[in-house]
């Protein structure tokens, strides 16, 4: 057995074990180094899984050698692979940009903390998508949340503190209910292999303690992914928390809680007759829409550009639920797509958006006016990254939005389609305020000796600002491997 | 000489690599111009390339890669866009020249940024005129939006920020509320967007989808400014006066026309809108393109503000194109063909010569304009020239397109059709011939001899002399344009 057939169990246990590490370097500049190295290791791991599931199918590994459903089985199907490359390629892109940006946000003497915690939320997020234990799903959900929730306390601003609280509260919440009704499915079912799971149940299918699984399984994801109204911890914690750590929680945070509501309603209910009695496509079409349009709404109206573009995220999210709820290949197509291509752009803004508070003191848009004379490379990235928003040809936003025209189109659903492209209008709505504030209001006296923002900031912004048009042009990636995950959720899943 | 092929990928590799060089030339103004003269020369050079291929019924087509399966971006020449290429690049060197002159004389700020923008455009514009089916169009549409915006707003004001708002908001409304679900309802039901002769839509749709998909179409296509989607034309006069004449006369709006016109021949076909029902698919649009341009015309009669009556003249004129080929009769369509190529060139003989007087005189309104002739003989001269070809009067290039299309309204017997073209020829009388009047037979007030200015700077002159003869001789010799019009499928003969 070479070493590449340990590749599933490597891109977890690395990041694991080098995070202890940096606790014992204790010294910023080799707990970087450490934290930057195990981040790029488990990005090349993540791209040869997705080489390796592209041509030799689904990948299983049983931890510690005990077979499923008895141990815990590492599964990489197509899905997973996309997400471990998501997860892991933001994080390789991101780490590099926190080096310079955390000096100024957060207290020397926690630096190396810094990277432990930001090595224990990688971990957490690769192992939610690797493992194919539904216990397992839990137990990284909570590193991952616990370490997110001291990465964003660890923000120079105080109300920091109370958006992590907030977090806290809330994540807890939906952590609780994820538990019980993963609890409610093992009574049922009498295994946690999500396999296993997936068949088992249609024995006891229509049962109440399943249909009461669904529902605290729904709410409690919904409540990790920010669905509209349960978005409420979101802009705080993105506006507040480290530059670096909010691109990287915009980016990855609650794509993967999407990806974990994927695996529960396709790869355990989806062949049980659960949804004929609950109505879930129905709910989940009417959250979506008002996400789309009341938080679209609400981000024009914000003063703050971290605020707004968070907000811009919940309603963005609300695309990405929207495809679900169609239950065809075209809408998950459309979700998984829409999972990467917002990840990169959000990622992308909200990395210049650390620049902007880096170089002008803030990131009002009273405090940004003139943005595109004091920061030209930085405000020109922000802008292209809104134009993806909205969906422009030629950016990644417009091919997500391709695909759920086109899967509301195939339902024959019309008005559907005029409210997704009216949702679009929002969006131009809310970036332009950005585009006035940046290009025709002159700059304020006191951001006079505001530069553009280091290299060091820039060039990693770069990279995920040029992914965000590439995925526009070139769709090989993302809808090949989408289109293939989606095919494959909706036959049967694992 | 170049492949046909390359000369394609030229017509906008061109224009986009001359941007970057304006950029890098910014700080020496003079080798900034002369880089732009140079590239505008260049394309027009490239464009006319083509032409003798095209003309023996060649149709080069580049394919540069799919962004889905069976969804790339990929170019075909054929005649129609051919005309349109020919009239952006040949009007692009005049307006060049005409730029570099109002803009130093009026001491315009920004001035490099203005040139890279008008360049971009240009490249932009290639892409529609040339684009080898309607996804392609639909980006280089899109793409022609977002760069012309910096050119609306160039002024920066707050005016300029209101007018860009309508324009922006508008033109990527419109084409995001309807030609994009239009654009993926066609490829979702044929599987292609390609541009066919003939249509792609045969025997797909009924009546009334066929009326609704050519209604998303054609008020998604927001620059062809048909009413009530017109109003980010006016809005946006905020603009230099180059940039109205790129606006009106170069690119934006013709590249509204053109596109539903290509929709029309190649997306739907003419037979199949025609076959669809009693009076075609197409009859609604005669009805509201015929309410444009009398609506328009009405209002323009009422404009004091000349920029402002140029600009309801021209949501008048680009409904005649609309209302034309929505005839869907042979001559009527060749008519729409032919005035896309005559308005242009006289409503960018007006816009120069509006900027002129703007530019010697400061004078914007008509009113002001009383015997402004005689200081100002060759731009009044040219903009009688303009004129007369917006009312459609010999010897001037709106007589021949509107003969067609009055002839091709007369052959299918479409009476609201002819008496609309009737009762606007006369309206665009009524708004025109006053001003000429004005200009030559009534004496300025007595202030007006205080401070004596003649003719706006050279450069200004030979641009609009330039395009004044253009007109003219478009009346003796529409060859080319007719030639280019009847090779059109379904045109023939």
């Amino acid at each position: 057995m070479s070493w590449t057939a340990h590749l599933p169990a490597l891109q977890v246990i690395v990041p694991l074990l080098a995070a202890p590490l940096t606790v014992l370097l204790r010294r910023r500049e080799p707990a970087f180094v450490v934290a930057l190295a195990a981040s790029w290791f488990a990005f090349g791991v993540a791209l040869a899984l997705w080489w390796q599931v592209g041509h030799g199918g689904t990948i299983s590994y049983a931890i510690g050698n005990w077979p499923p459903p008895w141990g815990i089985e590492y599964r990489v199907d197509r899905l997973a692979s996309f997400m471990l490359v998501l997860v892991a390629g933001i994080s390789a892109v991101v780490l590099p940009y926190s080096r310079r940006t955390i000096e100024t946000e957060v207290p020397p003497s926690q630096h190396y903390l810094f990277y432990t915690m930001w090595l224990l939320c990688l971990t957490g997020l690769l192992g939610i998508a690797i493992t194919g234990d539904a216990f397992n799903i839990f137990v990284f959900l909570e590193i991952s949340s616990l370490s997110t929730y001291v990465l964003i306390a660890l923000g120079r601003d105080r109300r920091a503190l109370l958006a992590s609280y907030q977090y806290l509260i809330m994540g807890t919440i939906g952590a609780t209910f994820i538990v019980i009704g993963i609890g409610l499915l093992y009574l049922m079912t009498g295994t946690l292999n999500i396999a296993d799971m997936g068949r088992r149940i249609a024995t006891v299918q229509g049962t109440r303690p399943v249909l009461a699984a669904l529902a605290f399984l729904t709410v409690g994801i919904s409540l990790k992914l920010a669905l509209f109204p349960l978005h409420q911890w979101l802009p705080n914690a993105y506006a507040y928390a480290p530059s670096a750590v909010a691109a990287f929680l915009a980016a990855t945070a609650t794509k993967v809680a999407v990806y974990v509501l994927l695996r529960f309603y396709f790869s355990v209910f989806g062949e049980s007759a659960v949804f004929a009695r609950l109505p879930m496509e129905a709910a989940m079409l009417l959250l979506a829409l008002a996400g789309m349009f009341a938080a679209s709404t609400i981000a024009i109206l914000q003063t703050d550009l971290k605020r707004l573009f968070a907000y811009s995220s919940v309603a963005q999210i609300g695309y990405i639920v929207l495809g679900l709820s169609f239950d065809s290949t075209t809408g998950l197509t459309a979700t998984l797509v829409h999972l990467v291509n917002h990840g990169v752009t959000k990622g992308a803004i909200f990395m210049l958006l650390g620049g902007v508070a880096l170089a002008m003191g803030g990131t009002s848009l009273a405090r940004v006016q003139g943005l595109g004379k004091r920061m030209p490379l930085t405000s020109l990235g922000i802008v292209l990254c809104g134009l993806s928003l909205i969906g422009v040809p030629g950016t990644a936003g417009f091919v997500s939005k391709w695909f759920l025209i086109l899967a509301a189109l195939e339902k024959g659903q019309w008005w559907l389609v005029f409210l997704i492209v009216g949702s679009s209008l929002l969006a131009l709505a809310y970036v332009w305020r950005f585009v006035e504030t940046a290009y025709f209001r002159e700059p304020r006296a006191d951001t006079a000796d505001a530069r553009e923002a280091p290299l060091s900031l820039l060039l990693p912004a770069a990279v995920l600002v040029a992914a965000t048009l590439w995925f526009g042009l070139d769709t090989s990636f993302t809808v090949g491997t989408a289109q293939q995950a989606a095919a494959a959720l909706l036959g049967g899943g694992r | 000489m170049l492949q046909a092929e390359h000369a394609v990928l030229a017509a906008m590799a061109v224009p986009a690599s001359g941007a970057l060089l304006i950029a890098l030339a910014g700080r020496w103004p003079n080798l900034r111009e002369a880089i732009t003269l140079a590239t505008a020369a260049l394309l027009l050079a490239v464009v006319l390339g083509l032409l003798p291929d095209v003309l023996a019924g060649a149709r080069p087509a580049v394919t540069l890669g799919a962004v889905l399966p069976g969804l790339s971006i990929a170019f075909s020449v054929e005649p129609l866009g051919m005309l349109f290429a020919l009239i952006a690049s040949g009007l692009w060197i005049v307006n060049s020249l005409y730029s570099i002159g109002y803009l130093r004389a009026n001491g315009e700020h920004k001035q490099t940024r203005f040139f890279v923008c008008f360049a971009l455009s240009l490249a932009a514009t290639m892409g529609i005129a040339f684009a080898g089916n309607l996804f392609t169009l639909f980006v280089f549409y899109e793409l022609l939006t977002l760069l012309t915006y910096p050119l609306v707003t160039h002024h920066g004001t707050d005016k300029a920020r209101a007018g860009g708002r309508l324009y922006l908001g508008l033109l990527m409304g419109t084409s995001v509320v309807f030609l994009l679900p239009a654009l993926v309802f066609i490829w979702h039901t044929t599987g292609t967007t390609d541009f066919t002769a003939g249509g792609i839509l045969a025997g797909k749709l009924g009546h009334a989808g066929l009326a609704a998909l050519l209604a998303l179409c054609v008020f998604g296509i927001g620059k062809a400014a048909l009413m009530p989607f017109h109003r980010w034309l006016p809005a946006a006069m905020v603009a230099p006066t180059p940039v109205s004449a790129l606006l009106h006369a170069v690119a934006v709006v013709k590249a509204g026309v053109f596109s539903v016109v290509k929709v029309i021949l190649y997306i739907f076909g003419l037979d199949t809108l025609a076959q669809a029902g009693l009076h075609g698919a197409a009859d609604w649009l005669v009805v509201v393109a015929g309410f444009t341009i009398v609506a328009a015309s009405i209002v323009a009669l009422g404009a004091d503000n000349l920029k402002r009556r140029l600009a309801y003249s021209t949501i008048s004129q680009l409904a005649y194109v609309l209302m034309a080929a929505a005839l869907l009769a042979p001559l009527s369509v060749v008519g729409a063909v032919l005035h896309i190529a005559a308005h242009a060139l006289g409503k960018i003989t007006l816009f120069f010569a509006a900027g002129s007087i703007y530019t010697a005189a400061h004078k914007t309104e008509v009113s002001q304009l009383d015997g402004i002739g005689r200081r100002m003989p060759w731009t009044m001269a040219a903009f009688s020239i303009g004129a007369l070809s917006m009312i459609g009067l010999p010897p001037a290039a709106g007589f021949v397109s509107k003969w067609y299309m009055l002839s091709g309204a007369m052959a299918t017997q479409h009476w609201l059709a002819v008496g609309v073209i009737v009762l606007s020829t006369l309206l665009n009388a009524g708004y025109f011939l006053p001003i000429i009047y004005r200009a030559f037979f009534v004496k300025p007030a007595a202030e007006a001899h205080e401070h004596g200015h003649g003719e706006a700077p050279l450069p200004m002159v030979i641009a609009l002399t330039l395009t004044a003869t253009g007109t003219l001789l478009m009346f003796f010799l529409p060859d080319l344009p007719l030639a280019l019009a009847r090779q059109l499928p379904g045109l023939g003969g």
